[in-house]
């Protein structure tokens, strides 16, 4: 009884801790599908679970090698995420995308002694985006300041390439991550001539009665936002509510998917939000995802998401990752890397038009290269609008390239200070 | 009229509004604590229950739809029909009583005479439950809430005040409704307290459990009725909070905001949920209003507590609660 019971006991320990097989690639997804901000998570990681499917089903998974995608929950809690972080490192996690700025601050002096590559598109620190100092962490195609200062450029030219006098709110998640645009947009306000007022709203963000009604007195021109999860559909909602004109009302990449927009119905209609990927389901890589992947009953949900803002959004992440994967077996000479390796291959990462096409990508995401001071990319985002009756986003400008004369030295102070604290060289010279 | 004071006066509606959101929460947890002495740490999770409930069954939604597809292969999503929402209310509620019934089944009648604490862990337990059983039946996608609520700016309002002041002050019809709402459940549950057998059989139990049960009031029975109550008060809170964000997980976070209003308020009295959640939430966006520019604002969600805590140093029991001495 007592040898059945020790065998039960190893056999459940064994099945609990299984690691994926040597030879496999094993690229961790540190996903949140439960929690206040799981409607956000899911569609990430089914999108990001999804494409790695694809690569295995069609393709035999990159290089000839399967992709492992072990998912540890971490409700988009910062604690969790590190635990998940250090229960699945020891499996030969070759990158980490935990899609969360907190999560990737605690994760950042971990993954640089660990050596292993921390991706983190469109979050994260900003000033990651210089390799020369933060060498194993990367941010393209690009992040908040990049985000703050398209969102600037695209209201230049709404105005004539003029802000001066003009009001302009911005509505922030209270947290590292609502946090991280204000330099930016203090330094642009200088440069511009406009007045910046900040709001924060404390998480999740039900009530934000106080601050929609700052914005209904103070009459801003314009409304910045930077939330995530219930806070956008609340914040979406009272901008209705206070009939603030909503095509003057423009979010964040993470502030801008269908969940945000559709609890408020018509009264989103014309609201704008960022972002660095295209738009709908009209790629033909979805084609490949319904034949290989949903049809095939192998999808991480019912498949019904894809083509949405955040599904796309995780699957583009797996579709970097991907082709890092791919350059660093290029450079390596074999499909068998490692993490140093992988970051060798972002590190080289050149992403063209032509290999988007080929990827079923065509016009999804800006092109960029990295090299090794720079791990952000060309940082451009376009701008997408809210058609409450269609029911649909449609991207109404182009990329938008941000302002580097303002950025690149923000970059290079924060990243310098950072280096500073923590002893760290500068590479790349 | 100075434009601060306007203003103020603004914000300071606003706040009642926003108080008696919080209110409807803070009922369900006297309703259970006044009649069993139990902390329900599931109250939140029950109102997002009842609100995923009730948009599923309005929707048409097949529940564990995704689960049945994953076994069988099927493509099940739904029943094809649309509920008129009172419809929808009513299977909720029916739902919520059938769960009452359950919890007492399955939980509450195994922990009588347990202490406090144990039963409070149980409600932890429950609520974890509650929030993983809403996600599988459900689904963890954010679903739109329209039961015929108005939203938006009250013209009647704005044009009242501009007419009196020169400028019209923003109130939320939908903050208008739940104060109605809650004006009437008050009334309905202090009618049923008084007037109705179950209604004295529940504050006989409320007053002293051996009591009630040596004159033959079944206490298995009032759990049931109180936890019915409760699931039917957070079915209403659901749907004022669903109908404000739509219907998602962070739905359960709103206990949260009924914490201070019942430390202030106290745990025993209706009137005292309600009146706690008025001073709690004009004097939280008073105090954003005031001091949130100086010190940088987002502070609400501390203010409230800070707030319930002052009132704590000097009145323990709350503002309506029973004092309680525990001779030694």
């Amino acid at each position: 009884m007592k040898k059945t019971f020790t065998m039960l006991a190893a056999a459940a320990i064994a099945a609990t801790t299984a690691a994926p097989a040597l030879a496999d690639l094993v690229v961790p997804n540190l996903s949140y599908r439960t929690g206040p901000f799981a409607a956000g998570g899911i569609p990430y990681a089914d999108g990001f679970n999804d494409y790695f499917t694809l690569l295995n089903e069609r393709d035999g998974g990159i290089g000839g090698e399967k992709v492992q995608v072990p998912e540890c929950e971490t409700a988009y809690n910062t604690e969790k995420g590190v635990e998940c972080y250090e229960s699945t490192k020891g499996q030969g996690a070759l990158v980490y995308n935990p899609l969360s700025t907190g999560i990737t601050y605690q994760l950042i002096p971990k993954v640089t002694a660990d050596k292993i590559p921390l991706y983190t598109p469109g979050y994260g620190r900003t000033s990651a985006a210089n390799g020369k100092v933060f060498e194993w962490v990367f941010n393209y195609p690009a992040n908040y300041w990049d985000g703050a200062s398209v969102a600037i450029k695209y209201l230049l030219d709404e105005n004539g390439g003029s802000l001066e006098g003009k009001k302009i709110a911005l509505l922030y998640h209270n947290s590292a991550y609502g946090k991280e645009p204000i330099r930016t947009l203090q330094e642009l306000a200088k440069k511009h001539g406009f007045t910046l007022s900040e709001l924060p709203i404390d998480s999740p963000g039900q009530e934000q009665k106080s601050q929609w009604l700052q914005v209904r007195r103070d009459k801003p021109d314009y409304v910045l936002f930077w939330g995530w999860g219930v806070m956008n559909s609340v914040a979406v909602q009272e901008a209705a509510n206070i009939r603030f004109p909503m095509d003057k009302f423009i979010g964040i990449w993470w502030s801008g998917s269908e969940n945000d927009v559709l609890p408020a119905g018509d009264g989103a209609n014309g609201y704008k939000a960022l972002t660095f990927n295209g738009v709908g389901g009209d790629y033909p890589v979805y084609a490949d995802l319904k034949k290989y992947v949903f049809d095939a009953g192998k999808g991480s949900g019912a498949g019904d998401a894809a083509g949405s803002v955040i599904y796309s959004r995780g699957m583009y992440a797996a579709v970097i990752i991907s082709e890092a994967i791919r350059k660093a077996q290029e450079i390596a000479g074999t499909p068998k890397v490692n993490a140093a390796q992988v970051r060798d291959g972002f590190e080289a990462l050149e992403i063209t038009d032509a290999r988007l096409e080929e990827l079923g990508l065509k016009g999804f995401g800006q092109p960029f290269a990295a090299s090794c001071g720079d791990h952000g990319g060309a940082g451009g985002a376009m701008i997408q609008q809210w058609d409450a009756a269609a029911k649909k986003w449609s991207l109404i400008t182009g990329f938008i390239e941000p302002d580097h004369d303002v950025l690149d030295p923000l970059v290079a102070e924060d990243s310098a200070a950072f280096a500073a604290e923590n002893n760290i060289a500068e590479r790349c010279n | 009229m100075p434009d601060q004071l306007l203003y103020a006066m603004e914000v300071s509606l606003n706040g009642l509004m926003a108080g008696i959101m919080y209110s409807l929460v803070a009922l369900g947890f006297v309703l259970i604590f006044k009649a069993s002495g139990i902390f329900n740490y599931a109250q939140g999770v029950l109102a997002l229950f009842a609100a995923l409930t009730l948009v599923g069954l309005q929707q048409g939604q097949i529940p564990f739809s995704h689960v049945i597809n994953a076994i069988f292969g099927t493509e099940l999503h739904s029943f094809g029909w649309t509920l008129p929402a009172l419809v929808a209310i009513a299977l909720t509620a029916l739902v919520m009583v059938g769960l009452a019934w359950l919890i007492e089944r399955l939980v509450l009648k195994h922990l009588v005479n347990q202490e406090p604490i144990i039963l409070f862990m149980a409600t932890i337990g429950l609520a974890y439950f509650l929030e993983g059983l809403g996600d599988v039946m459900w689904g963890a996608d954010i679903k739109k809430l329209d039961v015929g609520l108005p939203q938006g700016i009250s013209e009647t309002i704005d044009a009242i005040t501009f007419n009196a002041f020169g400028y019209g002050f923003f109130i939320d019809r939908l903050d208008i409704v739940a104060a109605v709402v809650a004006a009437l459940l008050v009334a309905s549950l202090t009618l049923f307290s008084q007037y109705t057998k179950y209604g004295r059989a529940l504050r006989a139990v409320a007053d002293d459990h051996q009591a009630a049960l040596s004159v033959g009031i079944s206490l298995r029975f009032i759990w049931v009725l109180v936890w019915s109550i409760a699931g039917f008060v957070a079915l209403v809170a659901g749907i004022m909070w669903g109908s404000k964000s739509g219907v998602q997980f962070s739905l359960s976070l709103i206990a949260l905001k009924a914490l201070p209003v019942l430390m202030l308020g106290g745990f025993t009295s209706i009137p005292g949920a309600i009146v706690g959640g008025l001073i709690i939430g004009m004097g939280e966006k008073l105090f954003e209003f005031f001091a949130g520019p100086l010190i940088g604002g987002a502070t609400e969600n501390w203010f409230a507590y800070v707030l319930a805590l002052l009132f704590l140093v000097f009145r323990p029991q709350g503002l309506f609660g029973e004092r309680i001495i525990e001779r030694v």
